[in-house]
């Protein structure tokens, strides 16, 4: 009865995250609700990790393929994206690497400054 | 045979679970980025639907069984965050920087390339939220009065790129440090990108599963300032 229980529990989580969705009057999905409201359940200790673990741990698992349908109905849209498609790709593909490596980099040099404030403090 | 195939209940998720096994197997041989197993997946569903002559809504009404799972399997990002959080704490600074910056060279990158090809508002405010999470996008989208369909394209294409290229965009660019390749591939490519960074390792995903929640709600903002200047 162990994963029904913890299937349990994170259908509750995200049960609620719909209410709030419909509660709160903003273009928010109910899953960054549910993200957050897991994270203040596990942190507050109403839920412990380890009575949602495991199922969590398959549903991050078979994660992948659960964009596939999306992706596959990309076919429905073909002949309004075929119109742009050279300038979507474009403009996609680059941001998509421009983004990465400026957030990569960004967050990498603050890690290092902070290193070496945090050496020079303790040598002093 | 199409008649079963239009009407089984138990093909479109076979099918699905089918082609994802067979990009793994390909990737196992090969190694290249392209045969990402997604990416494989997708083609492969999309080639039987097309050859057996499967319409894409017989598809969808046992693939939809999929998507159900989509918020539950979301709302289990917390938990690699949760088992993290010391470390959250502890770069916060970092984090904040790049995840703020990340979503500004968004805005920034798809408004000069949107200005350099000559796109329409209309066409500019569609790409948009093209980094964040598709539920968030597709409401940025419409709210701003871009082309709906066009969004959900781009948000899928960023995604399954961020996915497959991941590895080697941050080793090209040296980003070595754990945080800092979460931070990166989350607020590049969302959860599509979040699921390969959940592979890399446990630090990469749960920093990959903040950004997807914390660029989605700064998109939400930056991205209205963003379409009254084109």
């Amino acid at each position: 009865m162990k994963y029904l229980k913890q299937f349990g529990i994170i259908l509750i989580i995200s049960f609620c995250s719909e209410l709030l969705k419909k509660l709160i009057p903003l273009s928010i999905p109910a899953s960054v609700y549910g993200i957050i409201l897991m994270l203040i359940v596990l942190k507050t200790k109403i839920v412990r990790v380890d009575s949602v673990k495991e199922t969590a741990n398959f549903l991050l698992d078979i994660m992948p393929i659960l964009f596939v349908p999306a992706g596959v109905g990309l076919l429905t849209s073909w002949k309004i994206i075929q119109t742009k498609l050279v300038s979507l790709l474009v403009v996609v593909l680059s941001t998509t690497i421009i983004v990465m490596v400026v957030t990569g980099r960004v967050t990498q040099a603050v890690i290092k400054h902070e290193k070496r404030k945090k050496n020079e403090r303790s040598v002093e | 045979m199409k008649e079963v195939l239009n009407s089984s209940v138990f093909f479109s998720v076979m099918l699905t679970i089918i082609g994802y096994e067979l990009g793994i197997s390909l990737k196992k041989k090969f190694h290249y980025a392209i045969f990402n197993p997604l990416l494989v997946d997708i083609i492969f569903v999309i080639l039987v639907l097309v050859i057996f002559d499967v319409d894409y809504e017989n598809y969808n009404a046992g693939a939809k069984n999929l998507t159900y799972l989509l918020t539950p399997a979301t709302v289990c990002l917390a938990i690699p965050l949760y088992q993290q959080f010391d470390l959250l704490k502890h770069n916060l600074k970092a984090i904040f920087a790049g995840i703020v910056s990340g979503v500004f060279t968004s805005l920034g990158s798809v408004f000069i390339l949107a200005y350099l090809f000559g796109l329409s508002h209309e066409e500019y405010v569609t790409l948009l939220p093209k980094s964040i999470t598709t539920a968030i996008g597709m409401g940025v989208s419409e709210q701003l009065g871009g082309i709906v369909t066009i969004t959900v394209a781009a948000i899928i294409i960023t995604g399954v790129f961020g996915n497959m290229a991941a590895e080697w965009i941050l080793n090209f660019f040296h980003i070595k440090d754990p945080v800092a390749k979460g931070i990166a591939i989350g607020t590049a490519a969302h959860a599509v990108g979040t699921a390969k960074a959940l592979e890399m390792g446990e630090i990469e995903g749960a920093m990959s599963s903040l950004s997807i929640t914390v660029a989605g709600l700064l998109t939400v903002i930056g991205a209205s300032i963003f379409a009254n200047i084109l």
